[in-house]
């Protein structure tokens, strides 16, 4: 009969595997036994991020199977490190395996030295023209992303270790979101790598994280600010483990956006056009960085607001990091609305959002650097 | 004929145009920018020695110094609004319609002209194809309009995700929102009433309760964001509001008492919490609230969220040891004093007032000479200024304890001039006890003239030798060098040198003269410490160090601008917490217009607007396919693509 052509789609449930039931659950497991264990540290609000989590994570390892083995990698790899400090510090020193591994300082050496294997390997990849080469980049990629987790897992544990009131999750001062932004900006990459079944954008993108990398090398060996430091007071809140997280998506993407912007401009002139995707295939992996960069970057924007409703006594007080976010926002506001409105292409655009990455970097450290405000938890 | 554009209308068009929209997101942009790279809300003076009184009168008319609430940015906003509501007005109807339609009446011309379309071949009889198309489009989540043309061609018209049209409007309509909420927690009301002459800011630095009506805001005040300043122990039923230069002052309809306020640290001596213990009184209460507020954890009541937002001294007592340094000898004397109360010192053309400005329990400091070690809490210090009887003053912040800088210990005070300045450091050693009266009698032995005799006639006596003709010159010569330093330091010596040594000598006679200031100095250490009964100083490099970073002191001391020393030997703390008030009504507008921009912003973003359309032409047994989708973005192709292989092959396997 005619109609056994029209297959219906296989519902969601239905098209889960059984890795991915043995994923879930293992996740759910690991909720539970961190509920259990530390239940006395959370609030109402952390705890649904806690179990928010497992089902984020469960969905997204059910939608692109390598973040499943990149977060049971990263749970291994932490949970080895965890138990070989012993409740020790002074075990990351001492213990061959977390010293030169482990520990959070070393793992997020590793990922720094991949990630700049990872750029030289993809150029090389587009120079030879070789699939495998890039595949191998792609490999390096993903290692370095493992590891700069595993760093931060890591970093949490130790922490703690320092003393309990000392403990936090490690996306509280520049060094720590640094190495955050690197892993955001890697795995939209990696995503955009796949949806595009094309490797030969990560040279690019990989410029950008190897510039934070550069940074994160400057920032520990010259200032020494791998150094874990308590919290303040105003920075005590469950707030930061949304508000953080949901702003380095946006600038990822916002920095992913430029890179690829940067590649179009090169094949609009000709240079490197025989290896680099089309024109309009760049074209529309900007737009869908941008999209995603504004939708997050818009969402964290009312996160802190609605932070600093609760820690500064006002939603929005014009601090300059306030005021920097929202001329980000207005920025790429206006980009979307030339692109979706009046359907604009091409060069004026990428070179928009290329210009787009001076001001995110302007609200991002800029504004660190040369304005007082608020926000100054992140000084150089 | 077509109509003449009215002005109206040509206004209309404008302010709802996105042209009209993006050129206000740009303005807004740099005006907002302006507001970051010039510090608001300073206090005016800081204004007026940063930048001059033209320029600070400038920007004051222009409103650079408060540009957030600048009546030209409130316009820029207002126009925002205006024209965000217009744009949604003018296009709402049409997305509403482009939601609900099918486009069912589209004609086989039309469709191929679409740059997605494609014409595929069948031999199936009509009804078995319209059943199959239809069960295609249900698969495909497609909803569907069917209608028999009059040629006998049946056109199937779908459309998926035009919920997409709604974010349209949704983020849109955040907008307005979030900016009426904005407006409603703005001080515009204020402005108003200030335009009106009905109120007007208080300059003057009175008691709250002594400020008139006109610079009050009754309790029914609608929206505010005020602070109130406690010590503890003490209440009160007023908060402040700063404006320019001045304050107005915001009824409250409770009163506050602060009961205790708590610092915690870190074992690193960093603050951990700051805590608040507050009671809240009201005629309407049966019984007080007694709660504690801290850091993101405010407590509101009556619509009023009150917020732990900062704290200072609030009347610390200080007690300290006073070394006159112009007197011959003494052994410092004791001075109290309160903070941000005034003392005096000495009388006559001498007065001095001296006002205890701050005193600071914790500094946190990073004293390594690289500047690469880690912070610490180097415990108390104190500012105070000096001022004279013309009115001058200078500022000396003091710390109690010494500070270990370059492994030495110090008494370190920083003066300055004006706020402007940056301290400047004096550092007196500790001597070996780890105190201050080391350095302080051995100064006094050196600016004593019969020590300066006796100093000089020891050294003298313990030069090898016997030529009694040669050491009374050198204890001559010894004398004339102690008294130089006395009257003027180093600069005074250097003044000597330069009038008697020829200039290729001069470096070494330098080098002399210094090695005989720090001899003759230790010397003098030993006898002051005779004079106290206490053993000698050991010879050691210590020493060594401690004679000369002493003698260094004392040239310093002729640049500390006060005969007066003030040590902090013990205080009492007492505290303040400065509490942030805040009634805002609009928040709950501003919120919900939030989730509204985000939802908006996914529905635009990851709805994928689709239309298809399916003509039958039982005729030619043909069906035209075509597609199109409000946004020409590279998936339209793939869908097509995928859409169009898919109905091939359906349509070949029927056949």
């Amino acid at each position: 009969m005619s109609t056994s052509l029209l297959v219906k789609p296989t519902s969601f449930w239905q098209s889960l595997s059984k890795f991915d039931w043995v994923y879930a659950v293992l996740l759910l497991a690991g909720g539970i036994f961190s509920y259990q264990r530390y239940a006395g540290f959370m609030d109402v609000y952390e705890v649904s991020f806690l179990f928010g989590a497992v089902a984020l994570f469960s969905y997204l390892g059910w939608r692109w199977s390598a973040i499943a083995r990149l977060v049971l990698g990263v749970a291994v790899l932490s949970l080895v490190g965890v138990y070989s400090y012993q409740g020790d510090l002074a075990n990351g020193s001492q213990q061959f395996l977390l010293k030169f591994l482990l520990a959070s300082q070393s793992a997020v050496m590793w990922m720094n030295v991949l990630f700049v294997l990872a750029m030289l390997t993809y150029w090389l990849a587009l120079f030879q023209r070789s699939a495998f080469t890039a595949k191998v980049a792609s490999a390096l990629t993903w290692a370095a992303t493992l590891f700069g987790f595993v760093g931060l897992m890591v970093r949490w544990y130790e922490s703690y270790l320092i003393a309990p009131d000392v403990g936090h999750i490690p996306i509280s001062n520049l060094y720590e979101v640094f190495i955050l932004f690197c892993l955001i900006t890697s795995l939209l990459y990696l995503h955009y790598e796949k949806l595009f079944n094309t490797r030969q954008l990560g040279g690019f993108v990989l410029v950008v994280i190897n510039a934070a990398v550069g940074f994160i090398l400057w920032y520990t060996f010259d200032r020494h600010a791998n150094e874990i430091q308590p919290l303040v007071p105003a920075l005590q809140s469950y707030w930061m483990k949304i508000h953080v997280p949901a702003n380095f998506i946006g600038y990822g993407a916002f920095s992913l956006a430029a890179m690829v912007a940067g590649a179009y401009l090169l094949v609009k002139h000709g240079v490197l056009a025989s290896r680099l995707p089309a024109l309009h295939v760049l074209d529309d992996l900007m737009y869908k960085a941008i999209a995603v960069g504004f939708a997050f970057f818009t969402i964290a924007t009312i996160l802190g607001a609605m932070w600093a409703a609760e820690a500064w006594g006002g939603y929005w007080s014009w601090d300059p990091k306030e005021t920097w976010a929202l001329i980000v926002w207005l920025n790429y506001a206006a980009w979307l609305h030339l692109r979706l409105m009046k359907g604009l292409r091409g060069t004026v655009l990428a070179w928009w959002a290329l210009v787009g990455l001076l001001v995110t970097t302007f609200a991002f450290l800029g504004v660190n650097m040369f304005l007082s405000g608020l926000h100054s938890y992140g000084t150089l | 004929m077509k109509a003449p554009i009215s002005l109206s209308q040509r206004v209309y068009e404008l302010l709802s145009s996105m042209r009209f929209a993006v050129s206000l997101l740009t303005l807004l942009g740099v005006a907002s920018i302006i507001g970051t790279v010039l510090k608001q809300n300073e206090p005016y003076t800081n204004y007026i020695v940063k930048f001059g009184q033209f320029w600070f009168e400038l920007f004051e008319m222009l409103g650079l110094l408060d540009v957030y609430h600048a009546a030209w940015f409130l316009l820029i906003l207002l126009f925002l609004v205006v024209s965000t509501t217009l744009c949604v007005i003018r296009n709402a109807p049409l997305m509403v319609k482009e939601w609900q339609v099918y486009k069912e009446h589209a004609t086989e011309k039309s469709l191929r002209l679409f740059g997605h379309q494609a014409s595929l071949a069948t031999t199936q009889p009509t009804a078995a194809l319209q059943t199959q198309l239809s069960e295609f489009l249900s698969i495909e989540r497609y909803r569907f309009k069917t209608r028999q043309q009059d040629n006998g061609d049946i056109l199937i018209a779908a459309k998926l995700g035009t919920h997409q049209r709604l974010g349209y409007i949704f983020t849109h309509a955040a907008i307005v929102v979030i900016c009426f909420g904005g407006l409603l927690d703005g001080n515009l009301p204020f402005k108003i009433q200030e335009l009106l002459g009905w109120k007007k800011i208080e300059t003057r630095d009175i008691s709250s309760r002594k400020v008139p009506a006109e610079s009050r805001l009754g309790v029914n005040n609608l929206s505010f964001r005020a602070n109130m300043t406690l010590p503890e122990g003490e209440h009160d039923n007023v908060a402040f509001v700063r404006v320019r230069d001045g304050y107005l002052v915001q009824d409250l309809p409770f009163t506050v008492a602060l009961k205790d306020f708590r610092i915690e640290h870190y074992a690193t001596g960093m603050p951990k919490s700051f805590e608040s213990d507050i009671v809240i009184t009201d005629p309407e209460l049966s019984k007080p609230i007694e709660t504690t507020i801290r850091v993101n954890h405010p407590y509101t009541y009556k619509g009023i969220a009150i917020y732990q937002s900062d704290f200072q001294d609030g009347g610390s007592e200080l007690k300290f040891k006073l070394w006159d340094l112009a007197a011959s000898n003494q052994d410092g004397f004791d001075v109290d004093g309160v903070v941000s109360q005034k003392g005096s010192l000495g009388d006559g053309a001498q007065k001095m007032t001296v006002e205890f400005n701050e005193f600071r329990q914790f500094n946190i400091l990073n004293l390594s000479a690289d500047g690469k070690g880690k912070p610490h809490n180097v415990g108390p210090n104190t500012t105070l200024k000096l001022r004279n009887a013309s009115g001058q003053a200078r500022e000396y912040m003091s710390y109690m304890q010494p500070l270990q800088l370059d492994g030495r210990a110090y008494f370190v005070s920083g003066m300055r001039e004006t706020v402007q300045d940056e301290f400047k450091y004096l550092r007196i050693p500790a001597d070996a006890e780890l105190e201050i009266s080391g350095f302080m009698h051995l100064r006094q032995t050196l600016r004593n003239e019969q020590a300066i005799r006796e100093i000089a006639s020891q050294v003298a006596k313990q030069m090898p030798g016997d030529n009694a003709a040669l050491k009374a010159q050198f204890e001559q010569s010894l004398q004339h060098l102690l008294v130089t330093f006395k009257q003027g330091g180093y600069s005074e010596l250097s003044r000597i040198i330069e009038s008697a040594v020829p200039k290729d000598q001069r470096e070494q006679a330098a080098q002399t003269y210094l090695k005989l200031l720090n001899r003759a100095a230790l010397q003098g250490y030993q006898m002051s410490r005779a004079q106290r009964q206490l053993p000698p100083a050991p010879e050691t490099q210590e020493t060594v160090m401690f004679i000369q970073d002493s003698l260094n002191a004392m040239n310093d001391l002729f640049f500390y601008g006060t005969p007066y020393y003030f040590q902090l030997k013990n205080y009492t703390l007492k505290q303040a917490s400065g509490f942030q008030l805040t009634r805002s009504p609009g928040q709950n507008w501003v919120y919900s217009g939030s989730v509204m921009l985000v939802l908006g912003i996914f529905s635009m973003f990851y709805i994928k607007e689709r239309r298809l359309w399916l003509l039958i032409k039982p005729a030619q047994q043909e069906v035209l396919l075509a597609m199109s989708s409000n946004r020409k973005n590279m998936d339209l192709d793939q869908d097509f693509a995928r859409v169009q292989q898919q109905l091939t092959a359906l349509l070949q396997a029927a056949a």
